[in-house]
């Protein structure tokens, strides 16, 4: 190795570990501020490693009742995202409707705007007529509403990748359309599925203002909203127990990708093997 | 096991009539071959028999009843895909006994049905494994067994044997026969190989361009075929084909064409019919019918330079080029190499031949009450 690639060599790894560090370093505070009852926005080891912040958060009702409503919504709106694109994409999949495309391509601009802020005034007029205004049901529906077109268009590419002969061989085996539906194409369109679903979860785990504009009661409020009840009245954070709170915050989107990660394998885009 | 009728079926796609309008009768345990060139609506044909598909016009029967908008699950086939179409999800036992599952049997049962179809197929040992993990082959005979399982009242093939190498496919296509011939099943079974459709129907259905040009059992499809592009399509290699004219004299009728000889046949009440609407005929000869000629002395020849000349073992082919471009193939059969070179003549018997009209319909020979 001559001098030249040796320089060259040392200034890439330095910059590569700058780089890298950039990165981590918040990354690290994450892990460390929880566990310090006296964490504030610098980086420090806890010392010593203490559940205090924790204990204090658990105390706190509404905040863990707000977990328990983050989960509330998003597990339904994920079931409920899950089996309708499953069954509207297939249906469209499957039809030869003319101009399906177009409807595809509408429904994902439409659904942008929904899940935006753009639409929020309608949004919130069309739950206050339906009654709906400070239920979980609504945040569901809405978020659901959103998600949906995007959801299709993930499964989309799945579907299209299942031969038809799965589904005829079954149909002349003597299923239904509908058993063969759910004997063939279901099982097999199922990493799709779940990578909608992960999808789904993470955006209504983040999501904010629609849980802002339709809940009005404290205690119907998800943990993206109820996060804010750590900031003191003049709107500094309270920096020990908003670590807590996030890094519980945190779990359940970490446990769900590793939960996929290790059932499927994320390959770099998207995609899942199968 | 039931027989199945089409009557009048034909199919179009968009603007574009797929099958024009085809009847075929089929008698209950019969084994009828759907033969014909890539695109002329053979795998159309039997997706609508299976319900796959829905015809545009015409009816469908299967035992007698009338299943033309009955739903794939209720018309009670067996079906084996040409890309096979095993569940990935499954294991090959559950794939084979998908169709009794669905018809509610009960799991006990369903296991030992499995398991015999298994053992016949020989992949009894496989049964726990997913499709993924088994050989081409053995996909190919669970999906037959797949197919099999259940008591159907006819079969579907749609070219199960041509993702097989050219051994396993001729130990596979002796197995289906023995298996048809056996249980008496009604089968319609799809291919564009000739070679398959002769050796295992019992009446072959030669199609072109969406359309049933000859139904006939293999034999008479081979000694008779109804147009040129049966002569064409069956055999192999198949039928020579040489256009000639045809002059009347009063020695009889003379077939003269390029490299092509014949001394003059005495006429008969159909070729004379035939000769009525146009003198350009079409000589057929079979490659098993031509023998290299002995002499000059040869009656009955076809002139023309060695093109190829290939010894397969038990046969050779040679094949000479005529005057117009035109290549005709002898068979020769023996293992001994024909020392052939140069300007070659083949002699042949002019009871042998087949020929053809100006349309390409076949003209019946001497002997045959001639058909409509
Ligand atoms: N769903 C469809 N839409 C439009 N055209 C179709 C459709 N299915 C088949 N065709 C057309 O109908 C014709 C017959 O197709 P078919 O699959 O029956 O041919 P085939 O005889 O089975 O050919 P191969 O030997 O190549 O399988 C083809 O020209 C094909 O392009
Ligand atoms: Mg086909």
């Amino acid at each position: 190795m001559n001098r030249r690639t040796l320089l060259s060599r040392v200034v890439f790894s330095v910059c590569a570990a700058l780089l890298g560090a950039a990165f981590a370093l918040p990354l690290i505070w994450f892990v460390f501020a929880p566990f310090n009852a006296h964490a504030d926005l610098d980086l420090a080891f806890p010392a010593p490693p203490t559940l205090v912040n924790f204990a204090r958060v658990f105390a706190n009702g509404v905040a863990v009742g707000a977990l328990l409503n983050s989960l509330l919504q998003a597990f339904g709106t994920v079931l409920l995202v899950a089996a309708t694109a499953t069954l509207a994409a297939y249906a469209l999949a499957r039809t030869p409707l003319r101009g399906k495309h177009v409807i595809e391509y509408v429904l994902l601009l439409f659904s942008s705007v929904v899940s935006g802020s753009a639409a929020m005034v309608p949004i919130f007029l069309i739950v206050n007529a339906l009654g709906l205004i400070d239920t979980q049901l609504a945040v569901i529906l809405v978020f659901a509403g959103g998600l949906l077109p995007t959801a299709m268009f993930i499964l989309r590419d799945f579907i299209a990748s299942i031969p038809r002969g799965y589904e005829e061989s079954a149909l002349v085996a003597g299923a239904s359309p509908w058993r063969a539906f759910v004997d063939v194409v279901v099982p097999v369109l199922r990493p799709g599925v779940t990578i909608a679903a992960v999808w789904a979860f993470v955006q209504v785990w983040g999501g904010f203002l629609i849980p802002f504009v339709l809940l009005r009661s404290e205690q119907r409020m998800p943990a993206s909203v109820e996060i804010y009840s750590f900031y003191s009245q003049a709107g500094t954070p309270i920096v020990p127990l908003l670590a807590a709170y996030s890094a519980l915050y945190s779990l359940p989107v970490i446990a769900l990708y590793w939960y996929v990660n290790r059932k499927y394998g994320f390959r770099f885009f998207g995609g899942i093997k199968s | 096991m039931a027989s199945i009728q089409l009557d009048k079926i034909g199919k179009s796609f968009g603007a574009i009539d797929t099958i024009r309008e085809i009847d075929l009768a089929i008698g209950d345990g019969e084994f009828v071959c759907l033969l014909g060139p890539s695109g002329c609506g053979k795998t159309t044909t039997l997706r609508m028999i299976a319900g796959l598909e829905q015809p545009t016009r015409g009816s469908i029967r299967i035992g007698g009843r009338d299943v033309t908008h009955a739903q794939p699950k209720d018309r009670n086939v067996g079906m084996v895909f040409q890309d096979y179409a095993l569940y990935p999800h499954m294991t090959i036992a559950d794939n084979i006994a998908y169709p009794l599952k669905v018809r509610g049997v009960a799991e006990s049962q369903r296991r030992e049905k499995t398991r015999e179809i298994a053992d016949v197929l020989h992949i009894g040992e496989l049964l726990d494994r997913l499709p993924a993990q088994i050989s081409g082959g053995q996909q190919q005979r669970t999906s037959l067994a797949r197919a099999l399982v259940h008591p159907a009242d006819a079969f579907l093939f749609d070219e199960p044997l041509s993702n097989l190498d050219a051994r396993m496919r001729v130990e596979a296509r002796a197995f289906l026969y023995h298996l048809q011939r056996s249980r008496g099943m009604t089968a319609v079974y799809v291919t564009h190989d000739q070679a398959e459709a002769m050796a295992l129907s019992t009446r072959i259905a030669v199609m072109c361009a969406g359309d049933i040009v000859q139904y006939a059992p293999p034999l008479e499809i081979y000694r008779r075929p109804a147009t040129t592009f049966v002569a064409g399509f069956v055999g192999d290699p198949p039928m020579n084909l040489i256009a000639a004219q045809a002059t009347r004299s009063d020695r009889g009728i003379a077939l003269r064409g390029a490299g092509l000889g014949m001394s003059p046949l005495a006429s008969w009440p159909a070729l004379d019919r035939a000769l009525d609407h146009g003198d350009r005929v079409t000589v057929g000869v079979r490659p098993e019918h031509l023998r290299i000629a002995a002499g000059d002395d040869a009656s009955n020849e076809m002139r023309g330079k060695l093109y190829a000349n290939e010894a397969m073992g038990p046969e050779s082919l040679v094949t000479l080029c005529l005057d117009d471009g035109v290549r005709v193939t002898a068979r020769l059969f023996g293992d001994a190499p024909v020392r052939v070179d140069g300007e070659v003549a083949f002699s042949f018997d002019a009871a042998q031949i087949t020929l053809f009209d100006a349309r390409g319909m076949r003209i019946a020979g001497p002997g045959e009450t001639p058909s409509t």
